[in-house]
């Protein structure tokens, strides 16, 4: 239905011939349509399920959570509670002061920003459920295997010593009960507030994929970082470390990536090594964590990437 | 009574003291409106995510999205 719709507009309403450029624009719009409907019902969809998963729920949910189980939960939590990064420090502390686990924090923090519905939805419109699905694995996986080791280490003495002091007033929490009515409406204006943030990066990414399409060798990357070049992987993880962007603005690069004959697993762990680790989180992290745990956490993320992009390169 | 809003300085912290000022003087009230900025402080009272309203010592409201100004002035007066 989509499809005459956009064949529709293309070649009886502006009247143009078929071709290369009709074609063009006709996959445009067809995918323009199709990502920004997925993407306003996901997002109302996860929004409604989030205003069920408040922080200060998270936080009694993995509270004294034995490592192992704790660290998937919290990877899982990481996927449904609103969390922006402007408040990482008062819910790391919130949650060092309420005895959730150093690991068992660090992996909701990780899997938070990474594995979040924008970059399920964008991954699932542009390339297909398979590879959203298998981006929002890896990314668990990744933040419970990083979350365990760091856990592991016991690198507790590496946290700024204040966070242990802070002893919580035990205001009492008496927040109003929102109705079902309050959520929809939170989930409207969450979806619009994303959309506003993310419409002009997918534009982009579309516009790529059907202009770019014909004119760039298919095979172009393959020569370079191709399954069978064996340092794809650590090459395009040490190129996205320093590079940040949320998972919406790294979706245009991703997708050219992939069209020019990147491999997937490499592709996705360029796309984690973007959006999980960057350098104001780090800057707002330090607040809390020494400078030792900040470079034990990236090295430990790094790793667990890497580890991610051969897995997949190995086996799609 | 006594009003507490919690942020480091983000805009949304600044829209929440502004709603709690409106609040107050359109509910006619006497309040004492205390901001808190320092990060160590806001975990001390229990504010996961920022901004909080903190009303007589209780957590009323945390984090996005903000409540509207009637939402405050319901928040506020149901602890006067």
């Amino acid at each position: 239905m989509l499809k005459d719709f956009s064949q529709y507009i293309v070649y009886s309403l502006l009247g143009m011939e078929q071709g290369r450029l009709s074609g063009a624009l006709e996959f445009f719009i067809y995918d323009s349509i199709k990502i920004f409907l997925l993407l306003s019902v996901i997002i109302f969809i996860i929004s409604v399920i989030r205003s069920y998963f408040p922080p200060e729920k998270t936080k009694r949910i993995l509270t004294h959570k034995r490592e192992f189980i704790g660290n998937i939960l919290a990877a899982l939590l990481g996927i449904v509670t609103p969390f922006c990064s402007c408040s990482a420090v008062p819910l790391f502390i919130g949650f060092i002061e309420a005895g959730v686990p150093l690991g068992v924090t660090i992996s909701f923090l990780i899997s938070s920003p990474m594995v979040n519905e924008v970059a399920v939805v964008l991954l699932w419109g542009l390339f297909g459920w398979k590879i959203a699905l298998i981006y929002m694995g890896t990314g668990l996986l990744v933040a419970i295997i990083a979350g365990m080791i760091i856990g592991k280490l016991k690198l507790e003495k590496w946290v700024e010593e204040y966070v242990y002091k802070i002893k919580s007033l035990g205001a009492a929490v008496d927040i109003a009960k929102q109705t079902f009515r309050d959520r929809l409406v939170y989930a409207r204006e969450n979806t619009t507030d994303i959309l506003k943030k993310v419409w002009a990066y997918v534009f982009v990414a579309i516009a790529i994929g059907g202009f770019i399409h014909g004119y760039v060798p298919e095979d172009f990357l393959v020569k370079y970082a191709g399954p069978q070049n064996p340092f794809g992987v650590p090459i395009a993880v040490a190129l996205g470390v320093p590079l940040y962007s949320n998972a919406a603005g790294v979706i245009p690069i991703v997708y050219a990536l992939m069209e020019k004959g990147m491999s997937m697993g490499t592709v996705l762990a360029f796309m984690m090594a973007v959006t999980a680790l960057s350098l104001p989180e780090m800057i707002i992290l330090r607040k809390v964590l020494k400078i030792k745990l900040l470079v034990v956490f990236v090295a430990i993320m790094t790793v667990t990437i890497i580890g991610v992009g051969y897995l997949f390169n190995a086996i799609l | 009574m006594e009003i507490k809003v919690l942020g480091p300085g983000c805009s949304n912290c600044f829209k929440m003291e502004e709603l709690a000022k409106t609040a107050v003087k359109e509910l006619g009230i006497e309040a004492k409106i205390e901001k808190i900025t320092d990060i160590g402080q806001i975990a001390m009272h229990g504010i996961l995510s920022t901004p909080g309203l903190i009303v007589n010592g209780k957590i009323r409201h945390s984090g996005k999205p903000l409540p509207s100004l009637e939402k405050v002035k319901e928040l506020i007066k149901s602890k006067a």
